[in-house]
C-alpha cells in the first residue's frame, strides 16, 4: 500500500522496520517529527532529550549496550553533540547507531544554513542523502546495517525539504507489536570504549582502515547508481537537488549519490569518461565537486550553481543557462513591465495571548539591551517591538551578556532566554554568571513547553514524549539552588508586575539577578482563553499606543478620531484570546473586556 | 502507458488557515486518483502568523517537490493579499481560487504600509489570468459555524475543476481531519462544490 509520508516520518518507519530500540532528540526544525512519529511504533523507546548532545550520549550509551540505536536533530545541533561525535568514530559502535541530521538549506527556521556533509568527511564515517521520503525510509534502514557491518556511526542527511515533503512510501502494515525483552548482559570491551589516551591511540588507525574499506565499498554501493541517457550532459547529484535536476536535465544522463561520504571514486571516473559535459547539481557547499576536482576531472559546478540559499527548479534552470547547458522547456513569466501592486509584507507575530509580548513591551519602554536566544521571543526584533540586539544559538544570551557587562559594557543588559531553552544549554551560562560574580539580569520565559517547533514537552513540563508522567523540574527551585537571592517571579500576563520586576532587578548592581516569568503558551492546554477585549470608540482617540503591543489582534478602524485625526483601533474578537495585555497598556481605558 | 498530465497547485494563506491540512488533502487525493503526488511547506519561525505556502503536483511520476514560478495550474489563496502576493507563480490562464477575506499583516497595522482594496488585488491577478474565482469562503464557514472551515469550503470549488470524484475527496477528508469536525469538514466541502 502507498502512503504520503514526510521525510521525516519516513525516517521514523525505517529505523521501526531497522528494529530501533531506542531514539532521542532535541526538538528542531525541520527535524522535530521524527521522534513524535517513531514514539507511537510498539517496542520503541523515543525520548526528547535536553539537548542534542545528551541525544547522542544517550544513543550511544544504547549502541554500546547492543540496541540499535537512532539521535535526531538540526544541523546546528550536531555542533552541540559533535563533542561526542567526533570520539564516536573512534569507538565505533555496539549495535547499530544512526544520526539523522536534518539541514536547512535557505535557513527557513535557523540561523544558519551549515552544510553538515562536512561532519561525515570531518569524522570519517559514511554520509547517505535520501532524495524522497521512500528512500529516506530505505536509507535509514540500510543506515542501521552499514553501521554494523563496518563498525561506524553512521550520518542520515536530510535537509528541509526532504524532511518537510511528503510523497509517496510503500508502506507493509506493521506485524503487531514487538516486545524487544531485554538485551544480554553489556559485553565489556574498555579498549573499545573507554577513551582514555593509551586507549584512543591504537583506535585512530582503526578508523583510517575503516575509511579505506568504505572507500572501496562505496564503489558498489547499491545507494550509488548510474540513469544512462543522452551522454552530452552527465549530472552528478544528490538529495532533492537531484529532483530539481532530473526535472531540468531531463533525458540527460545521472550519477545519483545516495552515499555521499566516501565517494566512489571509480564509478565517478567512468562516468565522466562517458559524458561531453561533467556537472555537478548539489545544494549549499561544493562538497562533491571538490572531491570530483580532486580526482583531476574537469567539472562544471559552483561556478554557476549556488552555493548560499537552498536550489530551485528556476535556480538550477538559470545557472544552467548561464554554463551554456540545455535545458529543458521554460515557463514563462510575467513581462518584467506588467504594472504590480505594492504588496505588504508579511512577516511572523507573536501570536494573540503570547506570554512574551508583556516582556519585550517593557524591555523596549525601559530601553534596554537584551541578549536574545533561539525560540519564539526572537520575533521581538522585528517591529513593533525592535527590541532584541544579539542572537547567536541556544542557550548563549546569558553568556553574551555576562561577556558584555565584564567587557565593561555601560548599557543596562537583560538575557532572555525560555524554559527548554534553559535545560538544553542554559544551566551551564546561569551557573557562570554567578560563580564569575556576573551583573547582567537573566530573564527565563516559561511557557511551560517548546514553542517554537510546535510545542513538545521539556525537562521542566511533567510529561514524557511517550506520554508518561514525571517529574517537573522545577525552574525556580534550580535557581534558587544555584545560589541565585535576587529572583522575581511575576505572571507574564502582569504588565505593570513585568515592567516592576525588570525595574528592580535591573537596579540591583553587583551580582545577577533573575526574573521568572510564567505564562503558558497558546498552543498548551494550560492556557486559558478567556473572553475577547473590545475597544469604546467613544473613548479611544487613536493614541496607538496598543499598536505598539504588536498583537495580530489589534487592528486599525475605519474611524478616525476627530481631534488626532488618527486611526482608532479596532479588536479581532476571533483572533483576541483575552489576555488584556492591550487593556492594560491603554491609557484612556479604552479597552473593556466583554462579560467580565 | 497510462500518462498522466502534471498538474501544479500552490496554496498559500496565513499561519492558522488550515493550509497544511488543505494540501495534505489535495495530495492525498492525487495519490487515491491514480497520480504519483507530492507535497511541500516549511515549518517552524514563519509559520508564527506569517506567510504560508505549500505545493501540491500530481502527475505520472513527479520529481521535485515544488513547482516553479511561472507554472502553477491552481494557486488556491484563503486570503486576499496572499492571492496577489504569489501570482506570479500561476502559469498565464491558470485558475485562482481566493477566499474572500482580509487578514491585515502587522505592516499594515502599525501603519508602514496599507491593504490594498478588493479591486486592486483582483486587477492585479487578472494580469496573469481571466479565470479568477471569489469564493465567500470564509462567509459560509461562518455560517456552518466554524471559520476555520473556508479552507474545507476552497477544496470543495477545487475539486470541480479535477477529473476526481468527490467521494475520493471526502474519503480522504474523513482520514486526516479529526473524527469530530468530519461532518462539518464534508458539509462545508460540499458548498465549496456549489460556488
Amino acid at each position: 500500500m502507498k502512503r504520503l509520508l514526510s521525510g521525516n516520518e519516513a525516517i521514523a518507519l525505517g529505523a521501526w522496520e531497522a528494529g530501533v530500540r531506542y531514539a532521542a532528540a532535541y526538538p528542531g526544525t525541520p527535524s522535530t517529527e521524527i521522534l513524535p512519529a517513531l514514539a507511537q511504533y510498539a517496542g520503541v523507546r523515543a525520548e526528547w532529550a535536553s539537548n542534542e548532545k545528551v541525544a547522542l550520549d544517550a544513543a550511544i550509551g544504547a549502541s554500546f549496550a547492543g540496541g540499535r540505536a537512532l539521535a535526531a536533530m538540526k544541523h546546528v545541533g550536531v555542533n552541540v553533540a559533535s563533542d561526542s561525535l567526533i570520539t564516536l568514530s573512534y569507538t565505533g559502535v555496539g549495535a547499530g547507531l544512526v544520526l539523522v541530521s536534518a539541514d536547512d538549506p535557505g535557513s527557513f527556521s535557523s540561523q544558519n544554513e551549515q552544510d553538515n556533509r562536512h561532519y561525515a568527511r570531518f569524522g570519517k564515517f559514511p554520509c547517505l542523502e535520501p532524495t524522497d521520503s521512500q528512500e529516506a525510509k530505505d536509507f535509514t534502514r540500510f543506515a542501521f546495517e552499514l553501521s554494523e557491518q563496518f563498525d561506524t556511526p553512521v550520518m542520515l542527511r536530510s535537509t528541509t525539504r526532504i524532511s518537510h515533503s511528503k510523497s509517496a512510501v510503500e508502506v507493509k502494515m506493521p506485524a503487531g507489536p514487538r516486545e524487544p525483552g531485554p538485551l544480554p548482559p553489556f559485553e565489556r570491551k574498555p579498549r573499545k570504549y573507554v577513551m582514555i589516551p593509551a586507549y584512543a591511540r591504537p583506535r585512530h588507525p582503526e578508523v583510517e582502515a575503516r575509511l579505506q574499506a568504505l572507500v572501496e565499498y562505496a564503489e558498489s554501493c547499491p545507494l550509488n547508481r548510474v540513469e544512462w541517457g543522452d551522454r552530452r550532459v552527465g549530472v552528478i547529484s544528490n538529495g532533492v537537488a537531484y529532483q530539481y535536476a532530473r526535472e531540468i536535465f531531463a533525458g540527460f544522463s545521472f550519477l545519483k549519490l545516495g552515499m555521499t561520504y566516501p565517494l566512489p571514486a571509480g564509478m565517478i571516473r567512468d562516468f565522466a569518461a562517458e559524458v561531453e559535459a561533467l556537472v555537478v547539481v548539489e545544494e549549499l557547499d561544493p562538497f562533491i565537486e571538490e572531491q570530483v576536482r580532486a580526482l583531476g576531472l574537469e567539472v562544471i559546478g559552483k561556478e554557476f550553481f549556488p552555493a548560499t540559499g537552498e536550489l530551485t527548479l528556476a535556480r538550477v534552470r538559470e545557472s544552467a543557462i548561464k554554463a551554456g547547458l540545455p535545458v529543458s522547456h521554460t515557463p514563462t513569466l510575467p513581462h518584467p513591465d506588467t504594472p504590480t501592486l505594492s504588496i505588504p509584507p508579511r512577516p511572523p507575530a507573536l501570536c494573540p495571548g503570547c506570554p512574551h509580548r508583556a516582556v519585550y513591551f517593557n524591555l523596549r519602554k525601559l530601553k534596554l539591551l537584551v541578549s536574545g536566544d533561539i525560540g519564539c521571543y526572537a520575533i521581538s526584533v522585528l517591529p513593533p517591538f525592535e527590541e532584541m540586539d544579539m542572537l547567536i544559538s541556544m542557550g548563549a544570551s546569558i553568556g553574551m551578556a555576562h561577556g558584555a557587562k565584564q567587557a565593561g559594557c555601560p548599557d543596562k543588559i537583560v538575557a532572555t532566554i525560555g524554559d527548554s531553552t534553559f535545560f538544553h544549554s542554559g544551566l551551564p551560562e546561569l551557573a557562570n554568571i554567578i560563580y564569575n560574580r556576573g551583573v547582567a539580569c537573566t530573564m527565563i520565559l516559561d511557557n511551560g513547553t517548546t514553542a517554537m517547533t510546535g510545542g513538545q514537552d521539556n525537562p521542566a513540563t511533567g510529561v514524557t514524549l511517550q506520554g508518561e508522567t514525571t517529574q517537573a523540574i522545577d525552574i525556580e527551585a534550580v535557581v534558587r539552588a544555584m545560589g541565585v537571592e535576587d529572583l522575581w517571579v511575576v505572571d507574564a500576563l502582569d504588565v505593570q508586575g513585568v515592567e516592576r520586576a525588570i525595574r528592580e532587578a535591573t537596579g540591583i548592581e553587583g551580582r545577577p539577578t533573575v526574573i521568572i516569568v510564567n505564562g503558558a503558551c497558546v498552543f498548551t492546554p494550560q492556557f486559558q482563553r478567556r473572553p475577547a477585549v473590545t475597544v469604546d470608540l467613544q473613548v479611544c482617540n487613536g493614541c496607538g499606543f496598543c499598536f505598539r503591543v504588536g498583537c495580530p489582534a489589534i487592528l486599525k478602524s475605519g474611524e478616525a478620531d476627530a481631534k488626532t485625526k488618527r486611526p482608532k483601533a479596532e479588536i479581532d474578537p476571533l483572533l483576541c484570546t483575552g489576555c488584556t495585555v492591550c487593556l492594560q497598556v491603554c491609557p484612556r481605558q479604552a479597552i473593556y473586556q466583554v462579560g467580565e | 502507458m497510462n500518462s498522466k498530465k502534471n498538474i501544479n497547485f500552490l496554496f498559500v494563506g496565513v499561519g492558522g488557515q488550515g493550509i497544511l491540512t488543505g494540501s495534505d488533502i489535495a495530495a492525498g487525493v492525487g495519490l487515491e486518483a491514480g497520480y504519483d503526488a507530492k507535497k511541500s511547506e516549511v515549518h517552524g519561525f514563519s509559520q508564527r502568523g506569517g506567510v504560508v505556502e505549500s505545493h501540491v503536483r500530481w502527475g505520472d511520476d513527479v520529481a521535485a517537490p515544488l513547482a516553479e514560478k511561472g507554472s502553477v495550474d491552481f494557486l488556491i489563496a484563503t486570503e486576499l493579499l496572499e492571492a496577489a502576493r504569489w501570482i506570479e507563480w500561476l502559469r498565464p490562464g491558470g485558475a485562482v481560487l481566493v477566499n474572500h477575506q482580509r487578514i491585515p499583516p502587522m505592516s499594515v497595522t502599525v501603519g508602514d504600509a496599507v491593504y490594498p482594496a478588493d479591486e486592486r488585488i483582483l486587477a492585479a491577478v487578472e494580469t496573469r489570468t481571466d479565470d479568477v474565482t471569489v469564493i465567500e469562503g470564509f462567509a459560509t464557514a461562518e455560517r456552518l459555524g466554524n471559520p476555520r472551515l473556508a479552507n474545507t469550503v476552497l477544496l470543495g470549488a477545487l475539486s470541480t475543476r479535477l477529473d476526481v470524484p468527490p467521494e475520493t475527496w471526502l474519503a480522504v477528508i474523513e482520514r486526516r481531519v479529526p473524527p469530530k469536525y468530519v461532518e462539518l469538514n464534508c458539509k462545508a466541502f460540499w458548498e465549496g462544490r456549489r460556488e
